[in-house]
């Protein structure tokens, strides 16, 4: 019995051919879902292989990758796809965002803006924005050849309704260019905002679902909203406990079984990089900054 | 698989290809992804590969980075190509059709006559991505009239100022960009180098 | 103090190790062998090529052996494998005609030429848990037909076809379609639906034949013909001319006889659905030709109303490496998004409380 070889980044290259025509028709008609032939990945479905597959396909050996899971390097699986791409592409890793020329990201946008020359790659688990109001593709497809949003809007304002607010809080559709309504994967709507005109190249890969689409840099991304309920963004009322940043998405954190909360970055690398500048949150003891340093590595 | 050549055509149709297909492929499409995701900037593509007269360096480049099985390849003028075609076949196992509308790529001659274009695939409204994408060579990326480019992959504006269009090109691109998200990609090419045009760029005399 | 969670690496590692310890079991135990899952468990191997849609008895014993018996994962490791292998080329069709049937029945007729073959079923088994199975006690050796009884056995279908009262097989040299190599667009063809079904989960699979017999999709079915045996798989080798054999693979194949139809020119006729999986499994095939037949709704003016006929739906969820995904993708950190929940859930309160308030006051 032979034992199995692997091509660089995994992918044989008939397949990564196949992905790289999909990202450019995607880079030619921004928002549109580019079905692709996705491949079985060597993990589930819904961990990332859309996202894999796109990063596979685009990475090269001068690359350098930061691969995030909820705003933070160090979550499991974001451990695990970083050590995939380290171990069969043998490519640069880094937590920093301002080093990184590709990010992999499961639900956030580094808070840091991104810069020209690097491209964010979205793991998304259901691309069709639509799919919760009509499951079946044989209509979506329709609706959006067509244009006709009409739907959509009806959902987000039955919730206006409802509930006195929109009450979609993540994966928040966008418009793009005022022609494609886009899923912008489960990230929060507090993040919508950072993909409007980004310089950067943003790229959307569905594994299970086998569509890619994208967003080429400078390009138009307007949150759906109504005029007397425009889109709004989370607001937290406190900054950050490590760092004291503010504007920046929190996580909560329970830390203890009396109610008491503390918030903190979401995104850990921005969080380290603040406090390595010198910015100390309330939640960090007097003396304690050094141990709190080492512990970043 | 074996791939039947046609050994009329020389030594020259199996030289000249990726030294190392793997990372030179990667290399070339992340400048050809640029050049698409940021309509205007000039992409180096020379280098990569040496093909046969009269296919350009970036041109075949392209073909080997993204053509395969499931491509079939337009040649405006195959009776011009033989050694092209054959390259190209023997390289990426790409089938040339002479069927326009089956088309996933058509590599055009200098100022090719716009009016034939009407007939490459653009897409379904369900499936605008059904599209073909043109390879036009030019005399020269720069040089020419000035044109003025936006659209998505564009902060402002940008110009660009290539010599050799055929009659028409504005005008074509004008109604190309109306039919959207329907539509062709273009890809200028001239010599080791490339300009991405994709449907959604406007293009305007500056 | 908070400190963020850190060393994702070593407890990962370490979660592996675990996990290889629990696989190996007690050492003083002698590991299971493949020639051991692949002459024991063969119903096992043939599930996991079945679904995995890889041949090969060793990987899948492999496979068996490294999910610890987890089914679907061991499926989805020979999946993960075969995405990866390069394709030389395609078979010709299998012949199911000129199947070494090891078993064969059929329901619709007493007797059939090739006569009816019981095989290794548990069929008339009475399901009592037997005290032999503790041990390892000798088994007798099976008896087996002479080569000559082995005669020429036409499938039931053709025997139909033969008469006219079955639709007919559409003959076609048309590439079948590749759900691996191409993504599905909907509506599919008949040929696209089978390999998804061969692929799909056995259990989706058989509720939703159950369903259909229950009435969700009624299909009026009747076993034509249920054979498993080998079959010859070959190649086209043009530079020879001819084809030669690649070597043999076990398969089940049913052909469910269905709701009749037509009655115009062309006459009433029995309709078919189709079952073919690799290895041996008759619950699988029988449900797969119930649910292919189901799916054929449209083309015999049938109204779409049972989920068994839904295309998009059957097709879209009967894999089941790619619902294992999703459904246990739940258990990845969730919790950018709960947050976004958290805060509108209490906005909305607040909001509500001092509605609340400014109402009690007013009155």
């Amino acid at each position: 019995m032979t034992l199995p070889e692997y091509n660089f980044a995994y992918l044989d290259e008939q397949t990564k051919r196949m992905i790289r025509r999909s990202i450019l028709k995607g880079i030619a008609i921004p928002g549109y879902q580019v079905p692709f032939a996705s491949r079985e990945m060597p993990m589930p479905y819904g961990w990332g292989t859309g996202g894999v597959q796109v990063t596979a396909a685009i990475l090269g050996p001068d690359d350098v990758l930061k691969v995030i899971d909820q705003g933070a390097d160090d979550t499991t699986n974001a451990v695990s796809i970083r050590a995939f791409f380290a171990k069969t592409a043998n490519v640069a890793t880094t937590t920093k965002t301002a080093d990184a020329t590709v990010i992999q990201t499961r639900h956030r946008i580094p808070e840091a803006p991104l810069s020209a020359g690097q491209v964010i790659v979205y793991q998304v688990p259901i691309p069709e924005p639509l799919r919760f109001l009509e499951p079946r593709e044989t209509e979506t497809r329709v609706i959006h050849g067509l244009e006709e949003y009409g739907l959509i809007h009806v959902k987000l304002y039955e919730d206006i309704a409802q509930h006195g607010h929109i009450a979609t809080t993540y994966a928040y559709p966008v418009k793009v260019e005022d022609r494609y309504v886009m899923d912008p994967s489960p990230i929060p709507k507090f993040d919508n905002p950072k993909m409007n005109g980004s310089p950067a190249l943003q790229l959307f890969g569905a594994g299970r679902e086998k569509r890619i689409y994208a967003l080429p840099p400078f390009t138009h991304v307007v949150s759906l909203d109504f005029e007397d309920h425009p889109f709004e963004v989370q607001k937290f009322k406190q900054p950050c406990a490590l760092c004291n940043a503010t504007g920046v998405y929190l996580d909560e954190v329970v830390t203890d079984d009396r109610g008491s909360r503390m918030y903190v970055c979401s995104d850990t690398d921005h969080c380290e990089t603040r406090r390595e500048e010198g910015h100390r949150g309330p939640g960090l003891p007097i003396s304690g900054a050094q141990t709190v340093k080492e512990d970043a590595a | 698989m074996s791939v039947s050549i046609n050994t009329r055509s020389e030594g020259h149709v199996f030289e000249g290809g990726f030294a190392n297909p793997v990372m030179d492929s990667q290399g070339v499409f992340r400048r050809v992804m640029n050049a698409l995701g940021e309509p205007g900037t000039v992409a180096d593509l020379s280098g990569f590969v040496t093909p046969p007269a009269p296919l350009s360096q970036a041109a075949a480049a392209i073909l080997l980075t993204l053509a395969d099985y499931d491509t079939p390849v337009w040649f405006e003028k195959p009776e011009n190509n033989d050694d092209a075609i054959g390259w190209m076949s023997f390289h990426t196992g790409a089938p040339r059709t002479a069927d326009v509308f089956r088309a996933a790529f058509a590599v055009l001659e200098k100022m090719s006559p716009v009016e034939a274009w009407a007939k490459f695939p653009i897409g379904t409204s369900d499936y605008p991505d059904r599209s073909a994408t043109l390879i036009l060579p030019v005399e020269s990326l720069a040089g020419g009239e000035p044109l003025r480019l936006t659209g998505p992959g564009i902060e402002t504006e940008k110009v660009i100022t290539p010599l050799g269009l055929p009659q028409g090109f504005e005008a074509f691109m004008t109604e190309n960009r109306a039919a959207y998200p329907l539509g062709l990609d273009v890809l200028l090419v001239c010599g080791g180098e490339a300009i991405g045009l994709p449907r959604t760029t406007r293009i305007e005399e500056a | 103090m908070y400190v963020a969670v850190k060393g994702g690496e070593a407890a990962i590692a370490n979660a592996h190790r675990l996990l290889a310890d629990r696989r190996r079991g007690d050492r003083d135990v002698p590991a299971l062998t493949l020639e051991q899952i692949t002459g024991q468990l063969a119903l096992a191997v043939d599930r996991v090529m079945a679904e995995g849609s890889l041949y090969d008895p060793d990987l899948a014993a492999m496979a068996v052996r490294q999910s610890r018996g987890d089914m679907i994962e061991a499926i989805f490791l020979l999946r993960a494998y075969r995405t990866t292998l390069a394709r030389f080329g395609n078979s010709r069709p299998i012949d199911t005609a000129k199947m070494r049937i090891e078993r064969r029945v059929s329901a619709t007729y007493k007797d059939i030429p090739g006569g009816q073959l019981l095989g290794p079923t548990f069929d008339y088994t009475h399901r009592l848990i037997d005290p032999a199975m503790a041990g390892d006690e000798p088994v007798d050796e099976p008896l087996r037909r002479a080569r000559e009884d082995e005669r020429r056995a036409p499938r039931v279908t053709d025997i139909l076809n033969d008469e006219g009262l079955i639709e007919r097989d559409v003959l076609s040299d048309e590439e079948p379609g590749d759900l691996t190599r191409d993504p599905t667009a909907f509506p599919a063809d008949r040929d696209v639906r089978l390999q998804a079904l061969a692929r799909g989960d056995e259990g989706f699979l058989l509720s939703l034949g159950y369903s259909t017999q229950r009435g969700y999709g009624r299909t009026h079915p009747f076993v034509g013909e249920i054979r498993i045996g080998l079959v010859d798989v070959e190649i086209d080798v043009p530079e020879l001319g001819f084809a030669v054999s690649l070597g043999q693979v076990r398969v089940t194949e049913c052909q469910m006889v269905s709701q009749f139809t037509g009655g115009g020119e062309e006459g009433a006729k029995f309709t078919r659905g189709y079952g073919l999986v690799f290895g041996q499994s008759e619950r699988k095939a029988m449900a797969m030709s119930l649910v292919d037949r189901a799916l054929r709704a449209d083309e015999f003016d049938e109204q779409r109303l049972a989920p068994a006929q839904d295309e998009e739906f059957v097709l879209a969820h009967c894999d089941n490496v790619q619902a294992t995904g999703f459904v246990e993708h739940l258990k990845l950190p969730h919790y950018v998004d709960f947050q976004a929940e958290l805060d509108l859930l209490r906005t909305l309160n607040t909001a509500k409380a001092k509605n609340d308030e400014m109402r009690e006051a007013a009155e």
